[in-house]
């Protein structure tokens, strides 16, 4: 065993880190992500120990809307690395395909996926734990769609990262989604959260989803001022982000990389 | 006299202080085949790229078939297409799979016939249902070279078509660009560093150079410009001034 081989290639590795913000990203991220939820879980089952009615009910229903919104932000994103990869974006675009028609075809593919997962989950759920996603009702149907078009928000902004950085960028197709997660309010409702974050997560539509999900399992009462605050932040979010991406797809024109992102 | 499909005026791109492209000016007549000449780095992929609508122009401007690209980018690019060696396709699908994708793209009818067609044109019964990740270089290529004819264009970009085939069929997909251009009436901007490919497929030569036109003519004209013995030679002394 020599010394100076293992030595080159930890160098190797450091030399990657030395420029990669999403690589020192990944060393730091999730520790703090993982910290930053448990710990939000925990002082949500402290502080309110006795009005937590049924962990499977809250937790097991919050987990499979949170997948849906997360296999609806990759349906996108994973679109993209796809071609990406397979050095197919210049195709693509030298075609005439336009930018709408490309986000167009993967907000379908994230609705394929988000049905595949949705079923996969709902059944299993029910098999394993005896638990019945249906539980909230019809409201489900509104959430679950609400949380669909934030997926295809956090897509988007993905993607137009992606676009303009490059395959250094990539991680953010795994872990973008998840730097939404505590301020979605997924596992412990927005009380829990400091004064300083309440509006920040205000701002998130994913938010207003989750809120409405406890509010009804918790009280019956229907989440009809939640529903349309995440639709309504919903469409100006996602006009936005499409603009955005928009205005990248011109900026990786104008610079030459759109045909040497992935390269 | 004909008007021109393609016409380029005063094109530039530039990125940041560097200029790839400056100010070039061509057009390309109907069923000519152009042929643009240079070192590494002389700015024909940049070009080819702009004329693709992948790159932004810094400034001049691009008309194909009297429209302007940047306005009407939709309806020229569908009848317009590329190939290049340095291109790739989707490799967890089939060649078939593949060719079937970008006949959707484009809005093709009569699809199965096409692709049957373009399948024994570019001899590529044998590995038509291959997963692309397989394929050779040269079956890669081959593919690509499908993908531009499928969609029928009527203008073709060519860069580097034939650098990673076989003599053979090197051979076999120049004389079925000569025949499509005389049977399609189908006009191509081509580049290679093969110099006697460039003499035997284009009607003239652009030579860049450092972003800028240096030479246009005939192969004959551009070698006697230059007092050299053939187009390889004019290429080393112009490569090798730049």
């Amino acid at each position: 065993m020599k010394l100076h081989r293992i030595a080159a290639l930890i160098v190797r590795h450091l030399y990657l880190y030395r420029r990669s913000l999403p690589r020192m990203m990944e060393i730091f991220y999730w520790p703090f992500l993982d910290l930053v939820i448990w710990g939000f879980i925990t002082l949500y089952l402290v502080r309110y120990q006795s009005q937590v009615p049924g962990f499977v009910t809250f937790f097991l229903g919050a987990l499979i809307l949170w997948d849906m919104l997360f296999r609806s932000q990759q349906g996108i994103t994973i679109s993209f690395l796809e071609e990406m990869w397979a050095r197919n974006l210049m195709n693509l675009f030298a075609s005439p395909l336009n930018p709408n028609e490309f986000l167009a075809a993967t907000m379908a593919m994230s609705v394929f996926k988000v049905t595949c997962v949705s079923i996969v989950m709902a059944v299993c759920a029910w098999l394993f734990y005896d638990y019945n996603l249906f539980l909230i009702g019809l409201w489900l149907i509104p959430f679950v769609l609400s949380l669909v078009v934030t997926g295809w928000i956090i897509g988007v902004f993905t993607t137009s990262l992606i676009m303009r950085f490059g395959q250094e960028a990539e991680v953010l197709a795994w872990s973008m989604v998840f730097l939404f997660q505590p301020i979605s309010c997924v596992f412990y409702p927005m009380d829990v959260l400091p004064a300083w974050l309440k509006p920040v997560a205000w701002a998130n539509p994913a938010a207003h989803v989750f809120e409405g999900m406890r509010a009804v399992l918790g009280s019956g009462v229907p989440p009809v001022t939640h529903l349309a605050w995440a639709c309504g932040l919903n469409a100006a979010l996602l006009v936005a982000m499409v603009a955005w991406f928009h205005r990248t797809f011109a900026y990786c024109k104008e610079q030459g990389s759109l045909v040497r992102v992935g390269e | 006299m004909t008007s021109p499909v393609l016409q380029v005026a005063h094109l530039t791109k530039r990125f940041g202080e560097f200029t790839a492209v400056d100010d070039i000016s061509f057009a390309i007549k109907p069923g000519e085949i152009l042929g643009l000449l240079g070192p590494n780095g002389a700015g024909k992929t940049t070009t080819i790229q702009m004329l693709l609508g992948l790159v932004t122009p810094t400034s001049g401007s691009i008309q194909m078939f009297g429209l302007d690209l940047a306005a009407h980018r939709e309806e020229i690019l569908q009848q317009v297409n590329f190939s290049s060696t340095y291109i790739s396709m989707p490799y967890a699908l089939t060649v078939e799979e593949n060719l079937s994708v970008v006949a959707r793209l484009y809005g093709l009818t009569d699809v199965p016939r096409r692709i049957d067609d373009i399948v024994k044109k570019l001899e590529m019964e044998e590995f038509r249902h291959k997963i692309t990740r397989k394929l050779s270089s040269g079956q890669m290529t081959r593919l690509t070279l499908a993908k531009a004819f499928l969609t029928q264009p009527k203008i073709l970009f060519l860069d580097e078509p034939t650098a990673s085939l076989d003599p053979d069929i090197a051979h076999k997909v120049r004389a079925l660009l000569q025949d499509e251009r005389r049977t399609s009436g189908l006009s191509m901007l081509y580049t290679s560093h093969n110099m006697r490919e460039m003499e035997e497929m284009s009607d003239r030569i652009i030579f860049l150079q450092r972003g800028r036109i240096v030479a246009e003519g005939t192969a004959a004209e551009i070698v006697a410009r230059f007092g050299q013995a053939d187009l390889e030679d004019v290429f080393l002394k112009l490569a090798r001034e730049s």
